[in-house]
């Protein structure tokens, strides 16, 4: 509620210096966001929809497509699994440690995917890794496959629930889930019929960002991936192997429907929230 | 004995919330938990609850050893200040929340549901969300919800301070009745001594994590155990060394009257129905006196008279530990010996 009502006091500035701003922010995210992506589609559908008739019928595009929607949906469910987890823990309870947790927390968002990558090498690798030997050798191998992919993806989008579940958390207070308890409820049973329903739209926001996030994931996979053709090659390496190998339409079909799922996932949650909020 | 709390302690870090309690509250009764903000009620009313644990001390509810329980486990309801509604769930859905995690058949809820709803007055807003109730409403709904599992002890934490006064005033009543209605053994959280004293059958007085007194409203107020009771439960004026209530003073002035302590009328303020009349001992003490209104226009005082003040006879009194408040400089000479040894109390 006092969120609306610091939204609704709009500053009484100069007229002028209120339109210079707001042309400002405009052209900014006009020359950097919308025009770039903008210039993708048109590339994309430079040749008509030729382009994509080539990609989509290539066996190893679509297994790439395929990998990369399997990887980000099982490194989702994770991230959200963990993350509503992490964020009652941080908000819920007191322990010694919380606050390098929640800087340790973040680091994925400051660490370069490409270092992800090699430090996952340099623990989980099959030949010289920290404990990838002992791994392989009991019939797992997690670098050079998918479940090294998974890892590195879900380092990289680690935060992005936790960030969006935390604040909501802090907001809602623990004040309806005493309520619950005192009327009977068991842990589980607060969690699922009071945290979770009052906390739904941050994980769905988390969740979101995570997808857009994970779809999108290039360092840190191709590190540990091997990005072998038809095997470990996701769908943002084929952008960067057509885009290499001057096949610019493929690069550019690739790249767009990649945007394209992103842009459709925030839209899809921007279109629902309002209705839920009060 | 309904609720048997022996020796609890409960710390924060450095600070003491409740330091070696210990209480009975009877059964069926309406027990007011009266202090100030911080004094330790509430932790104790959690404490009760489960909600929070104590360090030290023993919790029995209704004879069961409840100290290690978790709060699902105690059957007590639990009224939150600021309602605790949950917000996602209608009114209805709020109210048969303890039925349905008790997997009662929907029939029965229904009907509980029902009932419960004609008990608070809220038939028809049954399929309204919280946000759509008014503060009064939703801490009724509030109300209804815990009654639903037919709590063994009802426990309100500061339920009426998140209200306007109207509506507070309203509720308190509406809580009395209530309570003769239903019976439950009821323990309630407030600072406002009002509140406590029209509402309550017994009231424990706490005030710095200790219990300073328990007993019935009449008790609290004519035989307060200290100062700290004496203060905190109505107004209170100094005279001499002895705390005593406004309303417990005379004021004469005839002329040949020796009893009492002389002073000096200084203001003379009406507020409604009582006047409040400030006199200035010849000892220098600022001492307040309330009068009706009807008592005042008998006296015919007025600012400047030379009157005598006098306790009326068998009225509570408590030494006051603190030092005689002087009277502001500028209405007297600064007095050394503030303790006003020369008085008289007459009874």
């Amino acid at each position: 509620m006092a969120d609306r009502l610091t939204a609704a006091r709009t500053p009484v500035g100069h007229r002028p210096g209120r339109y210079v701003l707001r042309t400002v922010v405009t052209a900014y995210l006009f020359f950097l966001v919308a025009w770039p992506l903008y210039l993708v589609g048109r590339n994309a559908f430079a040749g008509g929809s030729a382009s994509f008739q080539d990609i989509l019928t290539d066996p190893d595009v679509t297994h790439a497509l395929q990998l990369t929607v399997v990887i980000a949906v099982v490194a989702v469910v994770i991230n959200t699994v963990f993350g509503v987890g992490i964020s009652i823990l941080l908000v819920r309870y007191d322990f010694p440690g919380k606050r390098a947790l929640n800087a340790l927390l973040d680091m994925p968002l400051s660490v370069s995917p490409i270092v992800v990558g090699l430090a996952l090498i340099l623990v989980y690798g099959g030949r010289d890794g920290w404990f990838g030997p002992s791994l392989e050798a009991a019939g797992f191998q997690i670098i050079f496959a998918v479940p090294g992919m998974v890892m590195a993806t879900v380092f990289v989008a680690l935060p992005l629930v936790v960030r969006e579940v935390v604040p909501v958390l802090q907001e809602v207070g623990d004040e309806q889930e005493q309520a619950a308890r005192s009327l009977g409820a068991n842990a589980w049973q607060t969690f699922r019929r009071i945290t979770l329903p009052s906390i739904k739209w941050g994980v769905v926001y988390g969740v979101v960002l995570s997808l857009a996030r994970s779809l999108g994931e290039f360092g840190a996979v191709k590190v540990v991936s091997g990005n072998v053709l038809g095997d470990t090659r996701t769908a943002t390496l084929v952008v960067e192997e057509k885009y290499l190998n001057f096949d610019k339409g493929g690069a550019y079909a690739t790249a767009f429907l990649l945007a394209l799922v992103a842009v459709a996932c925030i839209i899809v949650v921007s279109v629902l929230r309002p209705k839920e909020e009060r | 004995m309904s609720i048997e709390i022996s020796n609890v302690g409960k710390r924060f870090g450095d600070f003491v919330a409740l330091d070696d309690v210990s209480v009975n509250i009877p059964s069926g009764r309406l027990t007011a938990l009266l202090g100030p903000s911080g004094g330790g009620k509430s932790t104790l009313l959690r404490i009760i609850a489960g909600l929070e644990r104590a360090d030290t001390g023993r919790v029995e509810i209704e004879g069961v050893d409840a100290t290690g329980l978790p709060p699902q486990k105690r059957n007590v309801g639990f009224v939150f200040q600021h309602y605790a509604a949950f917000k996602h769930l209608s009114v209805r859905r709020n109210v048969a929340f303890g039925l349905e995690i008790r997997k009662r058949s929907k029939d029965d809820i229904r009907r509980r549901v029902d009932e419960l709803l004609a008990l608070v007055h809220l038939e028809q807003f049954g399929d309204r969300l919280p946000a759509q109730l008014s503060g009064g409403q939703r801490q009724r709904m509030a109300l209804a919800r815990a009654l639903a599992v037919e709590p063994t002890v009802l426990l309100l934490d500061e339920p009426f301070g998140a209200l306007d006064a109207k509506v507070r005033k309203e509720l308190r009543d509406w809580l009395r009745r209530l309570h003769d209605e239903v019976h439950v053994t009821t323990v309630f959280v407030t600072h406002d001594q009002e509140e406590a004293l029209e509402v309550a059958d017994e009231i424990v007085v706490i005030n710095e994590g200790r219990v300073e007194q328990i007993g019935s409203p009449d008790d609290l107020y004519d035989r307060p155990a200290n100062e700290f009771v004496m203060r905190f439960l109505g107004p209170v004026t100094q005279l001499g060394d002895q705390l005593v209530r406004p309303h417990d003073l005379q004021l004469s002035t005839g002329a040949g009257d020796r009893a009492g302590v002389p002073g000096r009328v200084t203001r003379v303020t009406r507020v409604g129905f009582e006047s409040r009349v400030g006199v200035i001992t010849d000892d220098g003490q600022a001492v307040t006196v309330t009068l009706t209104r009807n008592e005042l226009l008998a006296l015919g005082t007025e600012v400047g008279d030379e009157v005598r003040i006098r306790l009326a006879p068998e009225s509570p009194t408590t030494t006051s530990t603190t030092p005689a408040q002087s009277a502001p400089v500028s209405l007297t000479k600064k007095f050394a010996s503030a303790g006003g040894a020369n008085l008289t109390q007459t009874s």
